[in-house]
C-alpha cells in the first residue's frame, strides 16, 4: 500500500468526528471507539484511505463518531458492502463494524462468506449477547436460558460462539478482546490492519442497560486475571494474578493447571502459535470458558494466506495482458461479424 | 395398437428453388438433443448470407427432464426473411420434432398445411407412450393434410458416423446436425459456416469436427434424394442499411452496454451478482470481460450481489447487480438504501414469470409495479426497459448514464424473450453513444455530502481515497443541509420530496415518444418493453388494412416521456397491450386519468402473436 509509506502524524482526535456520541452512559461501545481511534492514529495511514462500514444496531452508529469516510448500511449487509468497497479498491484500510446480531443471525451468511473469500477487510465484533436497539431481545449469542423480553421463560437455544464459526468459514485471524482493555483492543485492532485477509476481532462489550455484567465473571476487577488468558504469539498460556496457572493438552482435551503442582514446569505449559494452519487449536482455545477455563484475549489465530482483493485484480491483470480485447469497440466486432455494403 | 412410421425413401430430383419473403422454423426435440445450437447455427448461417431475422428459444426449467417427455422439450423458433423482421414470427412454416413429445408440444405452433419433420426413428409405441400419445400422433394432432416428413434422422446418423469408432453417446448427439443439414437444404443455404462453427468449436477433438461435418453432409444429400420434399426454397437477402453487423442476444448485449457506459465514462465496471434464469448469462459475460476490467463478484446470495455493488458505488466504480423478479424482491432493501444515500447503481432485472419462482424459464413483464414501487417508504427509482434483443445495448447504456450522472439507482428491465431472442445488430461502436459525466467531488472546494446542483438536484460524488471529503453516508435520513442524522419532521419531508423531484427532472434529458404509424386517429396501440417487435408488426398490417392506428411504445417508463400526456390524447381510442395483467395500464391510469384505458393482456409465460394484437384492435375499433 503506498499509502502507508507516506508516514502520518496523527493523533486520536484527528478521527473524532464532530457528532455527539449517543450510546448510554457507561456503554462499552466508548471504549472500542476510543481504541479504534487511538489504533486507527497509530497506524501510518492517511485517514482519507479509511472506510468504515457499519450494519445496523447500537454498535453500527460507529461511523458516525469517526472523521473518516463512513457507511452506515442495513441490517447485516455490512460485510457485503465492505467487501465491496474493499475489491473496488484493495488500497483502502476498510473496517466493518457489527454486533452479534447483525454479524450473526441476520448477517450471518455474508460473515461467513466475507471470511471464507478472505477479503481484506477489519471485521469488529460487538458481542453484548442482547439486541441492544430493539431494547433487549436475546441474540444468537445469548447464553442458554437467558432471560430477555422475547424469552420471558429463558432461551431453549445454544449460542454461537463466534471464534468457532468463524475458523470453522476458514477463518485465518480471529482475535478476541474485552471492551474496557483498550490497550489490548489497541494493539489488536492494529495488529487486524496488518494481517492481508479478513481479521475477526470479537469485542466482549458490555450492554449497562440490557444485559449489564455479562460478562462480570471473567472481567470484574478482582478474578479478572485469573479468569482470562491473554495469548502472545510464541510464548506459553500462562495467567492468572501470581502467573502460576497454565494450559496443557491433556489427551484431546485442554486442561487448566497450576505451575508448581504434581511437578508441572513452564515447559509442560502450551505454545501459543497464532499462525499454526491447523484450526484445531485455535479452536478449543477460542472455545474456553469460564468457569472450566480463563477466557482466552488477545490474536488466537492469525495465519497468512492470499486476500481475496488482490487475487482478483492480480487475475484482471493477467487477463487484460493476454487478450487482445482492448476496447469495447474490439469487443463489439470480436467474433462473427459481417458487412453489408 | 400397431404403428411403424416409414421412412421416406430417397430419390433424386432437380428443381428451381421457390422464393419466399419469410419462413419460420421451429426446431424442437429432448432438452438434450441440442436443439438451441441447432437453432443458432441455422440463425448465423441466414444471417451471414444477409437475411433478417428473429429469434426464440422456448426451453424447460428442467436442465433434463425425463427423455422423450413433454415436459421436456425444448424448442427454438427462427424467422428469417428478405423483409424487415422483428417478431421470430407467430406459427411455424416448418416444424422439426426429434421426437413423439416434440410432436406434441409443439403442433400447435404449425402453420395450417405446415411442414413437419419427423425423427421417424423415435416414432414407436414406446415413444408415443411417453408422449402420451394413444394413436398415431399424426391423426391425433389431425395433421394429416400437413406435408409429414419422415426421416430416419437417427439411423441415418449411426450409419453415416459407423466408420469413425466413436462411442454411441457422441454418435447419437449429433443427429441434430443431420436435421439441420436437412433445413440447410431446404433453404439453399451452404454448409461452410456450420463447419467452421465445429473447427473452432472443437478444435482439440478432430473426430468430433469430422463427424458432426459428415452428419450435417448425410442431412444435406439426403433431403437432396427424398421425394417428399420436392422443391427447396431461397430467401433473398434482406435490403438491411450499411454498416458492420453481427447476432446478439439481449443479455450479451445489456452487458456489452454497461461495458460500453463504464468505458465512456472512465470507470471500472463492478458487477455484484447471484446466478438467477434467465438472467444469468449477464454475470457470466462479464465475468469473462476481465480484459475489460470488470470487477465480476458472484455473491453468496442475491441480497450480497446488490450489496457488494452498492459498497463498489461507494468507492466510486461504476456498479451493477442483475437478477430477476424473485433476486429484485431479495434486493428491494438494498435499493431504497441505494435511493436515500443517491448512490449510482444499475439493476438489471430479466423478468420471467411469477410470482415466487413462477416460470423461471418463461417471459413475463409483471415486475413493473415491483420494479416502481416495490420498497418500503417513498423510494423513487429511474426506471428504462428495452424493447429489442439488439437494443438491450442502447438502453442499458442510458441506464448507467443516467443512474451515473444522476447519482441514483436506475432499474434497467429486459425480460426472458429479449435476453435469449438475438438478431443481427448493426454494431454502434462506442463513438455513436453520448459522452457520461459523473459528477465527482472538486477536489479543491469544501464537501457537503447532500450539497446539490440547483439545476438537477444532483449531489456530488466523493470516494474514499479523496482528502479533505470524508463524510459520512447511511440508511438513516439526513439533514437537508449538513448531511448528518437528522430526525427532524420537516427535513424529512423536504429529503422525501427532493428524492422524488430529482428522478422527475431527469425527464428533461429523455427524448419525446414518437408514435409510430398515423399520428393521430382511432387507435393508439401503447406497450413498452419487449412486446415492440409484435406490436409494431400488428400495427404494421393494421394501417396496410387501412386502419387509422399508431403505436407509442415506452421505453422510459419512469420519469415517463415529457409528451406523454399529449401522445396519449390524440386518438380516440387507447389499447394498452402487455404481458401481464394490466400493469402499465394502471400506472397510466394514475398519471393521466382523463383518459379511457383498454387492455390487451396475455400471461402465459409467452410473447403476443400479431394476430392476437390484430384481432384486439379489430374488435376494439368495431365497437
Amino acid at each position: 500500500m503506498s499509502e502507508t509509506k507516506e508516514f502520518v502524524q496523527y493523533t486520536p482526535r484527528d478521527f473524532k468526528s464532530d457528532q455527539e456520541v449517543r450510546w448510554c452512559p457507561g456503554c462499552g461501545d466508548h471504549a472500542i471507539l476510543n481504541s479504534m481511534q487511538r489504533a486507527m492514529s497509530e497506524l501510518g495511514i492517511r485517514k482519507e484511505m479509511y472506510a468504515v462500514i457499519s450494519g445496523i444496531g447500537c454498535s453500527s452508529r460507529f461511523p458516525y463518531y469517526m472523521n473518516t469516510y463512513g457507511f452506515h448500511t442495513i441490517h447485516g449487509r455490512a460485510a457485503a458492502i465492505a467487501s465491496g468497497t474493499k475489491v473496488s479498491n484493495p488500497e483502502l484500510s476498510v473496517w466493518e463494524i457489527t454486533g452479534d446480531g447483525d454479524a450473526l443471525a441476520i448477517g450471518g451468511n455474508h460473515l461467513i462468506h466475507a471470511v471464507r473469500r478472505n477479503v481484506n477487510i477489519n471485521i469488529i465484533l460487538f458481542n453484548n449477547q442482547i439486541y441492544g436497539l430493539t431494547k433487549g431481545q436475546y441474540s444468537p449469542t445469548s447464553k442458554k436460558g437467558q432471560i430477555t423480553k422475547t424469552s420471558p421463560y429463558g432461551t431453549v437455544e445454544d449460542p454461537f460462539h463466534p471464534g468457532e464459526l468463524v475458523i470453522g468459514a476458514q477463518g485465518k485471524f480471529f482475535a478476541r478482546t474485552m471492551d474496557n482493555n483498550i490497550k489490548l483492543s489497541t494493539e489488536i485492532f492494529k495488529e487486524a490492519a496488518r494481517h492481508e485477509g479478513t481479521s475477526v476481532i470479537e469485542v466482549l462489550q458490555n450492554c449497562v442497560i440490557y444485559n449489564d455484567g455479562a460478562y462480570a465473571d471473567i472481567n470484574d476487577r478482582e478474578h479478572r486475571e485469573d479468569r482470562q488468558l491473554i495469548l502472545h504469539d510464541g510464548e506459553p498460556m500462562i495467567f492468572g494474578k501470581n502467573r502460576d496457572k497454565g494450559i496443557i493438552m491433556d489427551g484431546f482435551k485442554l486442561q487448566v493447571v497450576t505451575l508448581g503442582e504434581k511437578g508441572i514446569t513452564e515447559d509442560d505449559i502450551l505454545i501459543h502459535h497464532a499462525n499454526e494452519n491447523n484450526p484445531g487449536l485455535h479452536t478449543m482455545i477460542s472455545n474456553m470458558r469460564h468457569p472450566s477455563y480463563p477466557v482466552a484475549l488477545g490474536v488466537i489465530r492469525n495465519v497468512q494466506s492470499p486476500a481475496y482483493d488482490m487475487m482478483v485484480h492480480a487475475q484482471i491483470d493477467k487477463v487484460k495482458a493476454g487478450s487482445k480485447i482492448k476496447s469495447v469497440n474490439d469487443l463489439l466486432f470480436s467474433g462473427n461479424t459481417w458487412e453489408v455494403e | 395398437m400397431h404403428l411403424t412410421y416409414e421412412a421416406n425413401k430417397p430419390m433424386g430430383k432437380q428443381q428451381k428453388p421457390i422464393e419466399l419473403d419469410d419462413v419460420t422454423i421451429r426446431f424442437s426435440g429432448d432438452s438434450g438433443d441440442g436443439m438451441q445450437l441447432t437453432g443458432t447455427l441455422f440463425s448465423n448461417t441466414s444471417a451471414f448470407l444477409g437475411n433478417d431475422l428473429a429469434t426464440f428459444p422456448d426451453y424447460p426449467a428442467e436442465i433434463r427432464a425425463p427423455q422423450g417427455t413433454v415436459g421436456g422439450v425444448s424448442g427454438f423458433q427462427v424467422h428469417v426473411g428478405h423483409k424487415n423482421i422483428k417478431t421470430p414470427g407467430d406459427y411455424a412454416d416448418i416444424l422439426v420434432a426429434m421426437n413423439p413429445a416434440a410432436l406434441k408440444a409443439n403442433a400447435k405452433w404449425v402453420k395450417m398445411g405446415g411442414t413437419i419433420i419427423l425423427d421417424v426413428d423415435n416414432f414407436n409405441e414406446k415413444g408415443f407412450a411417453k408422449a402420451g400419445y394413444r394413436d398415431d400422433p399424426i391423426k391425433e394432432e389431425g395433421l394429416e393434410d400437413y406435408n409429414i416428413i419422415r426421416a430416419p434422422i437417427t439411423s441415418l446418423t449411426k450409419e453415416s458416423l459407423k466408420d469413425l469408432g466413436l462411442d454411441m453417446k457422441s454418435v447419437v448427439r449429433s443427429k441434430n446436425m443431420f436435421a439441420l443439414g436437412m433445413i440447410y437444404w431446404l433453404f439453399n443455404q451452404p454448409l461452410k459456416y456450420t463447419e467452421e462453427f465445429f473447427t473452432n468449436k472443437f478444435r482439440k477433438r478432430p473426430e468430433i469436427i469430422k463427424a458432426n461435418e459428415k452428419v450435417l453432409k448425410a442431412g444435406y444429400h439426403y433431403a437432396d434424394t427424398i421425394e417428399a420434399l420436392h422443391t427447396s426454397y431461397l430467401i433473398r437477402p434482406a435490403e438491411i442499411a450499411k454498416g458492420n453487423y453481427r447476432n446478439i442476444n439481449g443479455n450479451t448485449a445489456t452487458a456489452w452496454g454497461l461495458l460500453a457506459a463504464a468505458e465512456k465514462a472512465g470507470l471500472q465496471l463492478f458487477i455484484g451478482s447471484y446466478p438467477i434464469t434467465p438472467a444469468t448469462s449477464i454475470l457470466e459475460e462479464m465475468a469473462a470481460r476481465k480484459d475489460l476490467g470488470v470487477i465480476s463478484f458472484q455473491a453468496e446470495d442475491e441480497i450480497a450481489g446488490i450489496c457488494t455493488s452498492i459498497g463498489a458505488s461507494f468507492a466510486g466504480k461504476m456498479a451493477v447487480t442483475t437478477t430477476s423478479g424473485p433476486g429484485l424482491a431479495l434486493k428491494s432493501e438494498a435499493i431504497g438504501l441505494a435511493v436515500i444515500t443517491e448512490l449510482p447503481l444499475v439493476i438489471v432485472d430479466v423478468q420471467r414469470g411469477g410470482p415466487s419462482t413462477g416460470l423461471p424459464t418463461k417471459t413475463e413483464q409483471s415486475d413493473l409495479m415491483q420494479v416502481l414501487y416495490g420498497r418500503n417508504g417513498e423510494s423513487p427509482v429511474a426506471v428504462v426497459a428495452a424493447s429489442t434483443p439488439s437494443n438491450c445495448y442502447y438502453y442499458a447504456f442510458m441506464a448507467a448514464k443516467i443512474a451515473l450522472e444522476h447519482m441514483c439507482p436506475v432499474i434497467l428491465m429486459t425480460d426472458g424473450y429479449l435476453a435469449n431472442g438475438s438478431e443481427p445488430w448493426k454494431i454502434m461502436p462506442t463513438g455513436e453513444l453520448p459522452g457520461i459525466t459523473p459528477p465527482f467531488a472538486d477536489p479543491d472546494k469544501e464537501y457537503e455530502p447532500y450539497e446539490r446542483d440547483p439545476e438537477t438536484l444532483v449531489r456530488k460524488w466523493a470516494i474514499p481515497s479523496m482528502p479533505g471529503h470524508e463524510h459520512r453516508i447511511g440508511g438513516l435520513e439526513k439533514d437537508a443541509l449538513k448531511g448528518t442524522v437528522s430526525y427532524d419532521p420537516v427535513n424529512h419531508e423536504v429529503m422525501t420530496k427532493t428524492r422524488a423531484e430529482k428522478i422527475r427532472r431527469i425527464t428533461k434529458e429523455i427524448p419525446d415518444i414518437e408514435i409510430e404509424g398515423d399520428q393521430d386517429g382511432d387507435v393508439l396501440l401503447v406497450g413498452w418493453g419487449s412486446t415492440y417487435g409484435h406490436l409494431a408488426t400488428a400495427l404494421e398490417e393494421l394501417l396496410d388494412e387501412g386502419k387509422k392506428a399508431g403505436l407509442a411504445h415506452f421505453h422510459y417508463l419512469n420519469p415517463l416521456p415529457l409528451n406523454t400526456g399529449e401522445v396519449l390524447g390524440k386518438f380516440k381510442k387507447i389499447i394498452v397491450c402487455e404481458l401481464n395483467m394490466g400493469q402499465f395500464a394502471g400506472y397510466l391510469r394514475m398519471n393521466f386519468q382523463q383518459f379511457t384505458y383498454h387492455q390487451l393482456n396475455k400471461i402465459q409465460g409467452l410473447p403476443f402473436t400479431v394476430t392476437e394484437i390484430k384481432d384486439a384492435v379489430n374488435k376494439l375499433l368495431e365497437v
